[in-house]
């Protein structure tokens, strides 16, 4: 046994080798081409390979040289603003190297090794370290500063420590034991980036989505998993909370999706402005596109490739959001390996282990107590892809089973035109009861009850219009009219939403209370007027409710609301005197 | 290496070939098998070890014995492309079917295609006008998209496929298209049906045709759109054409994939078609688009049935996660005798939103568009309700709507095989439909719009 060995077997992108010393997920260099794969089983002197990158022309006999190294990513300065394929390797300079398509065998550091960075020192010399711990910062975009921090399983008393400009690699602090500190650090991908504790989250995850942050809120630190048949806007949405959710980073993983959605989002993203800091969304986001007809390997990886990034960012104390679309190509890339191998398979031909992975991946979300003892991080949105759109398929069930959101796009919504297709009937957030408290003192003491009288009242509507549709809607007793006129006011008021209008994309919290409250407003008004003789159609058809309803697209809304709503209730008034 | 024949067959197994112990071949490498009565076949490895080496042989393994020779060639497969291609007509391996000398090789291009960095991607853009107004109004064709047909046996989505080839052009240039056609497992019928119209237009000289009949070897099948794809690439970005490729049908193509799946015994997915078919979707569907620095473009329009006319089949399924948009025809306009039978509520097109408007179609596309599609969604709905409580008991709106879902599948729907209308006469024809609605129950038209283009000496 050595460090070299002999390819044995070639079966599509599952390498078989001889005699090669290795430890199980060590990464080796595959052929003369030298493509990059990773051990995923041994057996006997036999050991199994995924390679990253398209075997063709790849004979038995050739070398196989292991690296020793673990699949890791290069972390420090050099991440933001940067899209990388499933190992991190940054396109641009793919491009660069072999042209606009994706060749083989040539390698890419994760990070710029030439470019300088500004260190800044924070602990001086002398300062006893622990692993976690700052030492100084990189003002890596013009919103983001990067914290340098002592790698995990490191700790001493600084020797020298200098300020300046300095290369990822060039050693900027050295330990009395003489350990040099570089900016970049590595990290192994499979393995969760350590911690104090995780605490339970307390604050909303801000997605100025007006049905996602009113009835289904999701946490910071809390995972979400998004399901929806195609065509029914889950990468619409997922793009939308890459926009405009509040957290501090993003990584957005395209697995196994579109290469023209990704190239849209690059178009897209540095044109765009962050609502919460007035500067490029670019300059806090993280991209990894392994589209779908980029190696399955590299698929598989890129997932890990991504929430290791966001781990390491959220160590500095920062809220990062991951979305990862789709979580069915990375299941898929996960079969397609798994029945290379000739494993047993479970459900649907999916491995035995996919659930275990799914939950494993999601474990990784949370808010944490960094080693630091700062609080940070990691937001966790999949989407999902069930086949058929019929969500009892394993990948699906994998995931509610562990997510504690989850919001159903529906294809009959989309087919309405009803955007964002979010089933407000099927869809659920276990969060509530944490977040309420934070509701509560930010926004109006009364915001709990307001979501669930919402809420009741699109449940009521789904009853009445059973029956609507046998009988029609005349035959219903007028106040029970009215409750559907008012529930098609939330639907069309409310949870819809323009993710393509400048204005309309995104509403704070504060303003989606609003409202809400205009809505119940307007029912109760709209009761009151009825008792006292008003006609339905005269009361719920008064000018000033499709002008409250239509200005919610043009700017200022918030500090207009109140007048809208006086005016409508005057005119509520006014109706019901006619009579 | 190429030149050393083996007779090591042990085992065949429908269309496959195992071997024992050779010299190293390569994954992927290609295989002339030569039987004993002197026919050649040929094949590509798909398992490679020191002891075994499996071989796919396209043209079935009849005849083949124990006895029969393998040679491995030593290389991939590779398509010989140079402009000469243009006007041709090959088979489904890339040999001449058409009398016509070989294609004389500029270059030897690898047939399985490598991915298109997405950085290196330019986002589509252009309008394709394809004079049908469906399309144009409601599923709007952009230039680099991949945008497949989800029909049904039975149904006219060659007429279709045709028609759009006859008349796509892009408005700005008036650019044409060349059209690289493949035909997978299609039958003689249908391939004459699409030579003959081709060569009627005109439009054959300036075509490439990949023929893979349905008689013709099914395993065949797994290569010919990937040869037609990768004379496409050559075309569009050695060449700069804009190319239009059209493929029929993908069914039949997925149908072989299972079986080889089959035949090497895989772990079955849905409805036994193989776990990696959404990858070896992918891997045809991803080579479209427009890249930076090039002039020419790929656009596809990949032909299915749907087995059963079922839309969360695994191929249509797979299908819709990959492409950008379907357009879906439907078996019961086309029983009301429309043609064409497209059916614009499941129809999209994703590329459609970024590309409309002012500088491409018209300011007013968006608003019309969309207001085309709610009236006639409500109007179909109502149908229904009409079917159990009559007509009369609808109210005016209602029935306005109603009225409206007729006349948008006689007028705007149905056309000539033959007509070309251009963008504004089919903005026209929405505004002149909707006209018959009053405009206080057009809620998603834009007020300005309204005042532009609504034929007010009608109105009122």
């Amino acid at each position: 046994m050595s460090e070299n060995g002999q390819i044995y077997r070639i079966s599509g992108p599952v390498v078989t080798a001889i005699g090669l010393d290795s430890k199980m997920y060590d990464v080796v260099r595959v052929g003369d081409e030298g493509l990059m794969g990773e051990v995923i089983e041994l057996h006997g002197d036999k050991a199994v390979i995924q390679v990253y990158e398209d075997t063709s022309g790849v004979r038995p006999g050739e070398p196989v040289v292991n690296t020793g190294l673990t699949l890791a990513v290069q972390l420090g300065p050099g991440l933001l603003t940067q899209i990388y394929d499933g190992i991190q390797r940054p396109l641009p300079v793919m491009q660069e190297k072999m042209g606009t398509f994706i060749t083989r065998g040539v390698d890419a550091d994760g990070l710029d090794q030439k470019k300088k960075w500004t260190f800044e020192p924070t602990a001086k010399k002398g300062d006893k370290v622990e692993s976690g711990q700052t030492i100084g910062t990189v003002q890596e975009t013009p919103t983001i500063a990067h914290k340098i921090m002592i790698p995990p399983n490191m700790s001493g008393t600084i020797k020298s420590i200098k300020g300046g400009d300095f290369t990822v690699s060039d050693t900027v602090c050295t330990l009395e034991d003489g350990t040099e500190i570089a900016m970049m650090q590595r990290w192994p991908v499979r393995a969760p980036r350590p911690y104090r504790q995780k605490y339970a989250p307390d604050t909303p995850l801000v997605t100025g989505m007006r049905i996602l942050d009113f009835l289904f809120p999701l946490a910071k630190g809390g995972a979400a998993g998004i399901p929806g048949p195609f065509g029914s806007g889950k990468t619409v949405t997922q793009q939308s909370l890459a926009k405009y959710s509040d957290a501090q980073i993003v990584v957005y993983i395209g697995c196994g999706e579109r290469g023209n959605e990704m190239t849209e989002v690059l178009d897209e993203f540095p044109e765009l402005i962050d609502p919460n800091t007035g500067k490029p969304l670019m300059n806090r986001t993280v991209m990894i596109a392994n589209t779908s007809n980029m190696p399955v390997a590299a698929r598989e990886a890129s997932v890990y490739t991504g929430i290791t990034i966001a781990e390491y960012f959220r160590d500095m104390g920062y809220d990062v959001a991951l979305m990862a679309d789709s979580t069915s190509r990375w299941a898929e890339a996960m079969r397609e390996i798994s029945s290379r191998l000739e494993e047993m398979p479970g459900e649907e031909g999916y491995p035995a282990y996919l659930s275990s992975r799914l939950a494993e991946f999601y474990e990784r979300a949370g808010r944490v107590e960094t080693l630091e003892g700062e609080d940070g991080s990691v937001t966790v949105i999949g989407a999902v892809s069930p086949p058929g759109g019929d969500i009892s398929e394993p990948v699906s069930q994998g995931t509610l089973r562990i997510v504690k959101v989850f919001w159903g796009l529906d294809a009959p919504l989309a087919r309405q035109r009803h955007f964002p297709a979010i089933n407000w009937l099927n869809s659920y957030s276990l969060y509530p009861q944490s977040l309420d408290q934070w509701f509560k003192d930010n926004i109006a003491a009364d915001f709990p009850e307001i979501r669930t009288e919402i809420s009741s009242l699109l449940q009521v509507e789904a009853e009445l219009q059973e029956i609507v549709q046998l009988v029609g809607s005349d035959a219903l007793p007028v106040d029970q009219q009215l409750t559907l006129e008012v529930a098609r006011m939330i639907r069309e008021y409310f949870l819809q939403q323009n993710a393509f209008h400048d204005v309309d994309a995104y509403t704070g919290v504060q303003q989606q209370y609003q409202m809400a409250k205009a809505i119940l407003t307007f029912q109760s008004e709209a009761k009151t007027a009825i008792e006292a003789g008003g006609l339905l159609e005269d009361v719920v058809n008064v000018p000033a409710r499709s002008d409250l309803m239509r200005a919610r697209f043009e700017g200022e809304y918030l500090s207009r609301i109140e007048g809208l709503v006086d005016e409508m209730t005057k005119q509520i008034a006014a109706a019901a005197e006619e009579n | 290496m190429a030149g050393k024949e083996y007779r090591t067959i042990t085992d065949v197994k429908g269309p496959l070939v195992f071997l024992d112990k050779t010299e190293p071949v390569a994954f992927g490498e290609i295989v002339e098998l030569r039987l004993n009565d002197g026919t050649m076949k040929n094949g590509q490895v798909l398992d490679t070890s020191d002891d075994l080496v499996v071989v796919q042989v396209f043209e079935g393994t009849a005849g083949v014995d124990r006895t029969t020779g393998v040679k491995f060639l030593g290389d991939v497969f590779k398509l010989p492309v140079s402009k000469d291609l243009v006007g041709r007509i090959l088979d489904g391996a890339g040999r001449p079917r058409d009398g016509g000398p070989e294609i004389v090789a500029e270059s030897n291009a690898d047939i399985i295609g490598a991915a298109i960095n997405p950085y290196a991607r330019q986002s589509p853009h252009d309008f394709i006008q394809t004079g049908i107004s469906a399309i144009d109004c409601c599923t709007t064709l952009v230039r680099g998209q991949k945008l497949p047909i989800f029909s049904a046996s039975g149904l006219p989505h060659n007429d279709i496929a045709l028609q759009i080839a006859r008349q796509a052009k892009l408005t700005a240039s008036e650019e044409q298209f060349i059209v690289v056609f493949c035909a997978m497992g299609i039958t003689a019928e249908e391939y004459n049906f699409f030579r003959s119209d081709l060569e009627r237009t005109g439009a054959l000289e300036n075509a490439v045709l990949f023929v893979n009949l349905a008689d013709d070897p099914a395993v065949e099948r797994l290569i010919t759109p990937r040869l037609a794809l990768t004379a496409a690439e050559y075309l569009a970005f050695e060449q700069d054409y804009h190319v239009l490729v059209i493929y029929t049908d993908v069914t039949n193509y997925c149908d072989a994939l299972r079986q080889i799946g089959a035949a090497r015994e895989e772990v079955p997915g849905r409805r036994g078609y193989p776990g990696y078919m959404y990858t070896d979707l992918a891997m045809l569907y991803e080579r479209a688009g427009l890249v930076k620095g090039k002039k020419g473009s790929i656009t596809q329009f990949p032909i299915l049935t749907m087995p059963g006319d079922d839309i969360t089949h695994p191929i249509p399924d797979l299908s819709g996660y990959i492409t950008e948009g379907q357009i879906v025809i439907s078996r019961e306009l086309h029983g009301s005798g429309i043609y064409p039978p497209i059916n614009v509520l499941p129809s999209l097109s994703r590329l459609m939103g970024g590309t409309i408007g002012a500088k491409t179609t018209r300011e007013d596309h968006k608003s019309v568009s969309d207001q085309m599609y709610a009236a006639y969604a409500q109007g179909r709905e109502l149908r229904g309700l009409v079917a159990i409580v009559g007509e009369d008991a609808l109210n005016e709106r209602d029935k306005q709507l109603l009225s409206f879902s007729g006349l948008f599948e006689d007028k705007f729907l149905r056309q000539d095989r033959y007509e070309d209308r251009s963008i504004d006469e089919t903005l026209d024809l929405c505004w002149d439909l909707m006209q018959t609605i009053d405009t206080k129950y057009l809620v998603r038209l834009d007020q300005q719009w309204i005042d532009k283009y609504h034929p007010k000496d009608k109105k009122d």
